[in-house]
């Protein structure tokens, strides 16, 4: 069974990159017309305008959040430092045009930053399943190998890309990057043998040295397993794996410190590594399971039975409610007992992010749960189909709860930057994993549990 | 009562019996019992058994425990007695929700493990000092019974399981009061 990428498919994602390159071209353009000039007449000309976008009461929402700031900087143990709450800007001598010029600016980066970070999670969620299938020795993966693989494709350019997008935009979305900010900050002051250029450089550049090393090894072999006579390199796949996933967990936790908590300097949680995890691996599943429908409704996937799709759809089901165990995890403690330092990340995210932040709950756990419940439904292509793409959108929404509230604040937005980002992520996540997926057979006949895949009957 | 009398089949391997039952279904002889020491896979699917509901009355005990978590609650810490326990704000549920999440899980899970077992022992009329309905101790060992009612076709039904691998026959006559 050979896959060969249709000229619509390439041609379709070449159009989604397109796309996306204008609308963040757009974003960084319109972005920049406001400046340091006009910013105190941009902003009056949007307290006029306020009234009129009553939805979002942009004005009032807007004068509350200079309150709010201010609110917190007197509250705040460590007033004295001077250092802000919102974990943004540089310094309280800062005026609040400044901050705002801030926000605007930092928003096409940080669009850019969930997009990318999205794309490459879930290819990192699905080398995680896929270590996991060869360290289990699970009979019923097998069959779907190709796919993982394929989708494992977008590791290596996806992580590079998140991590040259986070250098670049430096100070835009990560204030401890700025000399000036730390200059007055004391508790960046205090993490910053951690939190420092060079600790962020070489540790990210070893762990996506470390992702991709796996990936091609893990690749390599199952390749060659196809045309070998014994089971060698199923057993090197597999001690590779068993390892991969010790790297992985550690690598990963440190990660979601390094590229997502660090964008809250002043704040950090214990279980956030597993947090991101879980978001990761479910999506990662969702897009194994997407794939794999779409593939065999084109008649490729033939030995792929609907076992097979009801075991994808189960996973699915089960790790929307991991996720959301450690959501409420996370947001319950740190709401129950409410100590300022902690809880400033849920007060910005509950004030100005209240439709996303819940949404996404609604999305990743209440559908899920409702839909994925049925055990026929989860045999049914389109209902998988359904319940996967708002787990996708549900976990888009998950990136934007991490960092939009700590790079635009209050200024946040789906629109031209974020859509853009996600078309430009999107074309290339598809570009690359389907010319992957032509590179070899769809079936991984050298697998020795190959035989119990083809005939898994659930 | 016409079908008094009733045909024990014994087999001693699961895979044979797999086969009597198909070959029997298909000659349309209608299976009362079959008794075997473990679950064999697919059997319900030969007999033409229709599939359990007992997950979906699992699901509404859920629902009801969440409910029962829901009002109990409501009422005791918001309507009842709305105190101010350590700052947490007991104006409406939904203020003070996330304290209640975990009770209102482990209701939900409760309601629906303990309930749904209950169902499981009702419908299939299972009590401590219930008399055992097992017609020959050694299907809860290595044999497995197929009976099947016999309507004046004995020697038919005879040769049929003969056929089929039965390593025993037994023409029985049997209590009324069994169901």
């Amino acid at each position: 069974m050979e896959y060969k990428i249709s000229n619509r498919l390439k041609m379709g994602a070449i159009v989604l990159v397109v796309l996306g390159l204008l609308g963040v071209g757009y974003g960084f353009w319109d972005s920049h017309k406001v400046n340091e000039d006009n910013i105190s007449e941009y902003l009056a000309n949007e307290a006029h305008d306020g009234d009129h976008s009553s939805a979002e009461g942009h004005g009032e929402s807007y004068a509350m959040s200079g309150h709010s700031e201010t609110d917190s900087h007197s509250d705040s143990m460590h007033s004295d430092q001077g250092h802000d709450a919102e974990a943004h800007g540089s310094g309280h001598e800062m005026s609040h045009e400044e901050h705002v010029l801030h926000q605007i600016h930092n928003r096409p980066w940080a669009a850019l930053y969930v997009a990318a970070f999205f794309f490459f999670m879930i290819s990192l969620g699905v080398l995680a399943f896929y270590a996991i299938q060869y360290a289990a020795q699970a009979g019923w993966s097998p069959v779907l190998f190709r796919v993982m693989e394929a989708i494992t494709a977008y590791v290596l350019p996806g992580a590079l890309i998140v991590f040259a997008i986070a250098l670049i935009a430096d100070k835009h979305i990560f204030v401890w990057m700025d000399p000036e900010v730390v200059a007055h900050d004391k508790l960046i002051q205090g993490k910053s043998g951690f939190l420092n250029k060079g600790v962020f450089i070489g540790l990210s550049l070893f762990f996506i040295l470390g992702w991709s090393a796996y990936r091609y090894l893990s690749r390599k072999f199952s390749i060659a397993q196809d045309t070998s006579d014994n089971n060698s390199n199923f057993k090197k796949a597999f001690r590779w794996s068993a390892g991969f996933l010790v790297f992985y967990i550690v690598t990963e936790s440190v990660v979601s410190w390094l590229w997502i908590m660090s964008v809250d300097p002043h704040w950090f949680s214990t279980l956030f590594g597993w947090y991101v995890f879980a978001s990761m691996f479910v999506s990662g599943i969702t897009v194994i399971a997407l794939m794999t429908i779409y593939l065999k409704s084109k008649g490729l996937l033939q030995f792929v039975n609907d076992s097979h799709i009801h075991d994808l759809a189960k996973f699915m089901f089960g790790i929307s409610i991991f996720w959301t165990y450690l959501w409420f995890s996370q947001f319950m403690l740190i709401w129950y007992s409410n100590i300022p330092e902690e809880v400033t990340y849920f007060v910005t995210r509950i004030e100005y992010y209240k439709l996303p932040f819940f949404g996404m709950v609604v999305m990743n756990f209440v559908f899920p749960l409702l839909i994925l419940m049925n055990s026929d439904y989860k045999r049914i292509p389109w209902f998988v189909v359904m319940a996967g793409i708002v787990i996708l959108c549900g976990h888009y929404l998950d990136v934007f709860n991490m960092i939009m509230p700590a790079t635009v604040v209050d200024r946040w937005f789906i629109g031209i930057p974020e859509i853009g980002s996600i078309l430009l992520f999107g074309g290339l996540f598809l570009l690359i994993v389907f010319t992957a997926l032509s590179k070899a057979p769809l079936l991984a006949k050298g697998n020795p549990f190959m035989k119990e895949s083809e005939h898994f009957h659930y | 009562m016409e079908a008094s009398k009733v045909i024990h089949a014994i087999y001693t391997d699961d895979d044979v019996l797999m086969a009597a039952v198909k070959k029997v279904k298909a000659e349309k002889h209608h299976i009362e019992e079959i008794y075997t020491p473990f679950p064999v896979h697919g059997l319900d699917k030969a007999m033409g058994l229709a599939p359990t509901r007992i997950a979906i009355t699992s699901f509404l005990y859920g629902c009801v425990g969440l409910t029962v978590a829901i009002l109990m609650m409501n009422f005791i810490m918001i309507k009842d007695w709305p105190q101010d326990i350590g700052g947490k704000p007991s104006f409406s549920y939904l203020e003070n929700m996330p304290a209640f999440v975990p009770i209102m899980f482990e209701l939900t899970v409760f309601f629906a493990a303990h309930l749904m077992v209950i169902t499981f022992y009702l419908r299939s009329r299972m009590w401590p000092f219930k008399k055992a309905e097992n017609p020959d101790p050694r299907t809860t060992d290595d044999h497995f019974l197929i009976e099947i009612a016999v309507h004046n076709n004995e020697n038919e039904l005879t040769s049929l399981l003969q056929d089929t691998g039965a390593v025993e026959i037994n023409l029985v006559d049997k209590e009324e009061d069994s169901h």
